[in-house]
Order: C-alpha cells, then structure tokens, then sequence
C-alpha cells in the first residue's frame, strides 16, 4: 500500500494512573475514509487529541504527509492541513452562522471578501445557505453538527478528523448528511472519523481501526471487522462472540 | 467607505463642539470624558473583542503618564516626542505582560487578578522611586506653545483628543473588519474551538494586549499634558481600571462605539448626580453607584447591545406582520 497521509505510531497517554492509549497505531490513506470505532471509554476522542496537538502523547509519533508533526500545538497543525470537529460542538455562539465559518476560512484567505465568498459556498456545501445570517445558537443539534462541520472544513484541510459528527441525530438526519460526508472525500480529502452509528460505517468507511481499552484489536475492511470475534467481545463482552455462534450453529 | 461613515459623522458632530459652547467648565467635562473614552477604547480591544478582562489596564495608562512626563522633566525632551515614547512604553510594557500571562496560559479571572497586581506594583513603586518624584509626584513645567505641548485654550487640548479618540474608532472598526479581529473574536467565543481552525491563541491575544495598551497609553500621555501633573495615585490608581472597564460595560463591550457613548453616560451621570446631591457628602456617589447597577441589570449588553435589541424585536415585529398579510392573500 502507499504511504498513508496520517500515521499514528504506537501512541500511548497516561492520564495519572490511567492508560487512556496504549500503544495505540493506525494510519489514514490518502483520498479514503478511514473508521476508528470503539466502546465507550475506549479512548478514541483522546487519540484524535493527540492526533490534533490538544493532548500531548507520553510516547509515540504522528506522521502527516511525511514530517513528524508529533506534540505541534493545534493551529500549527490547522495550518498543515489537519482540521477537526467536536464530539461536544464548539460553535462560537454569539456569532452568526456566516462568522463561524469565516473564522475556519480566514486561515487560506486573508482578505475579507476572499474569505467571506469562500464561507458561503462552504455554508451551502453542507447545507447551511439558508441558515447563514442566523446566529449559531439558533441552529437545531443537526444544524450545529453541520456548522462544525463547515468550520472545519472552511479551514481547507488535505485529513478531517470527524469525532462524532452522527452521534445524537436521528436516521432521518443521518440520511443527509452522510452523502455530504461522502462528498468531502469525493472531492480529494482524506477523513478520519470516530463513529458510533454502525450502518454509516459500512456504507462510508474503507478501513476500520477498533479501540478498546486504549489498544487497537482489528483493523480491516468493515465487513471483515462486523464478523471479527475480538471486536464482537469488545462490545458485547468476554464469551459473546462464542455464545452468539452456537446460538447460530443451532 | 460605508464602513467608516458613522464615525465621521460623529466626529463632525463632536468636532464643532467648541465652536458653540465656550464654557470652559463644560469643555473641560468632554475633555476629561474624552480622555475616558479613550482609555475605555483601549481596555475595549482587549476586554471587548478578545474576551480578557483586564483590572489594570491603569498599568498603561500611568506608564504613558510617567513616560511623557519624566522624559520631559528630568531629561529635557520635546513634549510631542515624549508624548509619542510614552505611547511606545505603554505598548512595550503590554507586550511583556501579553507575552508572560499568555504564555503562561492565564484566562479569566486569573488574567483579572494578575493585571490587577501587576498596577498595583506599579503603584507602590512610583510611590518611592526618585524618578517619580516618589509621594510629591512630577510636575510639569509651564510653558505654553505649540512645540511644548501646552495651550491656553480648551478647545485646542478638545481636538486633540477628540482626534485621538477618533484614530482609536477607526482602529476598532479596522479590526472588527480584518481577519485579526475575526480571529481575535473567536478566541473569546471559545478558545479551543478557535485554536482548532488555525488560530494562535496566545499570539492573537498579546498582539491584541499590544495595541490596548498603547490607546490607553496615549490617554496618559494626554493627561499627563493636560494638567501637567502626575503621582502615583492618579497614574496608576485603581480609579483608572476601574473607568476602562467600566465604561465600555455600560456602553456596550466588543463595539466600536461603546466606550464612547459609555464614557459620556458615566460621566454625565456624574456630574449629574453631584448636582442632585448637593452639599450631602458621598451621596454622589451613592447616587452614581445605583444608577450604574440599574444600567447594567436592565442593559447587561450594554447600551448599544440594548439598543440593537430593541431594533431588532421592532423589525421582527414588522417581518412577522408582513408576510402573514401576504399569506391571507396567497
């Protein structure tokens, strides 16, 4: 395979006294989504602070593009080409919609106008237009979800980390705004996404790394990983995956 | 140019002042409400667009104060360079202080104490330093003339610092429309979320400190000029943060008028309230307190953000009626 745009390198963090990643890699191909699922409490939102420069990893290197990036603050990183969303959205609130995403495009444009024009087409892009001269805290949780989304991608990344972008929006929402996502890769950006609603995984992902208790147990295609034994146990339990096969074999 | 039009016309307004009123007493008032203003402004980039709520912004102002007057006392410097080195210290100094809290990674009430302490040390030290002039203060010699810095009429001293203040709302409304100052608004939304985009937090906010304390400065340059005096307790005395803060609070934080308009409320109300309180001493002040109290729990936006709120509930009364008319005929 090529050489990955994103490669996290046996990353580990502590917390105090607990491991929150432990040894932790998995790499990004360029121009493919790639999924990290995992039980709660696995540490995946950790993995992608590190990953972002929020959190600073006790061992271990993140590779982007070639050049070790590990432990660059996050603006730095923002500039590299590595943007991120939120699992609890960050909108600035007392702003409008239109501001929000023009904070994120100001980083490529430096002009107003420049910025402001690429805003709104970012705002239409994922579903916004209309919604651009409200301020933020108007927005529904799917329309916040949407302005993280725009934020980050106003900011003209080559990898976007998504944290949950799914989470806590009906199948309805899901619906919408899964083909803007597949969209964005579409047009050449490489995603990293934490995510929790299976079906999108499937239908999105070419490549699923699990997390569980800060360790990777399986990586593959999302068909190999749904029938993978350790990750059945992962979620479920110890002896699920055994149990739910002589249930079958019945 | 629309951009800049509100604030020619309220300097044109303000600018023909003096051609009417002649009463020294009442020019003095704007002068010194000016001069408010402009250390409102100064407080106003920081607190205002960046979200760091400063309790010593008096630190610039006394610096700008001392700077302007010890050069030209004990040194022999030309006022107006003296006026422009004062300016320069100011910003010099919140650059330092920019460069250690932020680093250090102090917000909010952290930030407040720290700046708080940093004037009151200032404070103390030009209580006793030489330099100062210690208890006594430093006195600046009488001269008139242009080239000193000193006049005979209250309108020249108006329109100087009615220029000031006018330079501090252009650089206001330069910075809400540049990418610094949409950067700068960010990080007080939600510094985080900002750093994520791209945004140098830290970075954004000391150049931010930079430019604060450099208006507030000049406004000690400009007192220092004005009435030829300065100690320790005017310079940096707490009086000083307390006014840069709260005048941008009651006129409107995080706009380009609200230190303006808040400065001449407070100032009025005063003034005002010394008149209602006549002989009675500290009634004034009982009577300023409680207006202020009631200002802010009506407007906790401020007046400005009052009065856009206002608007905005007549035209959204306006828009609902309309096309609900509309609707009946469809």
């Amino acid at each position: 395979m090529a050489e990955p745009l994103l490669a996290v390198d046996k990353v580990t963090c502590r917390f105090g006294g607990l491991l929150a990643v432990n040894a932790a890699s998995l790499a990004a191909q360029a121009g493919q989504i790639t999924a990290l699922i995992g039980p709660n409490g696995a540490g995946k939102t950790t993995l992608f602070s590190i990953i972002s420069g929020f959190v600073m990893a006790n061992q271990g290197t993140v590779h982007f593009a070639g050049q070790d990036v590990t432990g660059e603050p996050p603006h730095r990183l923002a500039r590299r080409g590595i943007a991120r969303t939120f699992q609890i959205v960050q909108p600035f609130y007392g702003l409008s919609v239109r501001e929000n995403i023009l904070v994120g495009s100001h980083l490529r444009h430096r002009k107003r106008d420049a910025a402001l024009s690429a805003a709104d087409q970012v705002g239409r892009d994922v579903g916004l237009g209309e919604m651009l001269d409200k301020p933020a805290d108007a927005l529904t949780v799917a329309g916040r979800k949407r302005l993280e989304l725009a934020r980050a991608l106003a900011t003209e990344p080559k990898v976007l980390l998504l944290d949950e972008v799914l989470a806590g929006l009906n199948p309805s929402e899901i619906r919408d705004i899964v083909p803007v996502i597949r969209d964005f890769c579409r047009r050449g950006i490489t995603i990293l996404m934490i995510e929790h609603v299976m079906q999108a995984v499937m239908s999105l992902a070419a490549h699923v790394f699990v997390l569980a208790e800060g360790r990777i147990i399986a990586e593959g295609t999302p068909s190999k990983i749904v029938a993978d034994p350790l990750v059945v146990e992962a979620y479920l339990g110890r002896g699920a995956a055994t149990k739910l096969g002589a249930q079958h074999g019945r | 140019m629309r951009t800049f039009l509100p604030i020619a016309a309220v300097l044109g307004v303000l600018a023909v002042v003096p051609l009417v009123v002649h009463s020294n007493v009442t020019l003095n008032f704007l002068v010194v409400a000016l001069m408010i203003a402009l250390v409102g402004q100064g407080w106003n980039i920081l607190g205002g667009y960046g979200g760091q709520y400063s309790f010593g912004h008096a630190a610039f102002f006394g610096t700008g104060a001392y700077v302007t007057a010890i050069l030209q006392v004990w040194y022999g410097v030309n006022a107006w360079f003296g006026f422009a080195a004062g300016i320069a210290a100011g910003a010099a100094l919140g650059g330092a202080l920019g460069a250690l809290v932020f680093r250090a990674g102090l917000r909010g009430s952290y930030f407040a104490l720290v700046t708080l302490a940093f004037a009151e040390v200032l404070r103390i030290i030009a209580s006793v330093a030489p330099v100062t002039g210690a208890g006594v203060g430093t006195l600046i010699k009488l001269e008139l003339g242009i080239w000193t810095f000193q006049f005979q009429s209250r309108a020249a001293f108006y329109w100087i610092i009615l220029a000031l203040v006018g330079l501090s709302l252009v650089i206001a409304r330069l910075i809400e429309r540049s990418r610094f100052g949409a950067w700068l608004i960010a990080v007080r939304e939600n510094e985080d979320a900002a750093r994520a985009l791209g945004v140098d937090a830290s970075a954004v906010k000391s150049v931010a400190m930079v430019i604060s304390a450099a208006i507030t400065a000049a406004a000690g340059c400009f007192y220092a000029q004005y009435f030829l005096f300065v100690d320790s307790g005017i310079a940096y005395g707490t009086w000083i943060s307390v006014e840069a803060l709260l005048t941008p609070i009651i006129g409107g934080v995080g706009t380009v008028f609200g230190p303006l308009l808040g400065a001449l409320v407070v100032k009025t109300l005063g003034e005002g309230a010394k008149l209602v309180a006549g002989d009675a001493p500290g009634l004034d002040l009982i009577i300023y307190g409680a207006v202020l109290v009631l200002v802010i729990w009506i407007m906790p936006r401020g007046l400005i953000g009052g009065l856009t709120h206002v608007r905005k509930m007549l035209a959204r009364r306006e828009a609902t009626v309309v096309p609900a008319g509309k609707a009946r005929h469809g």
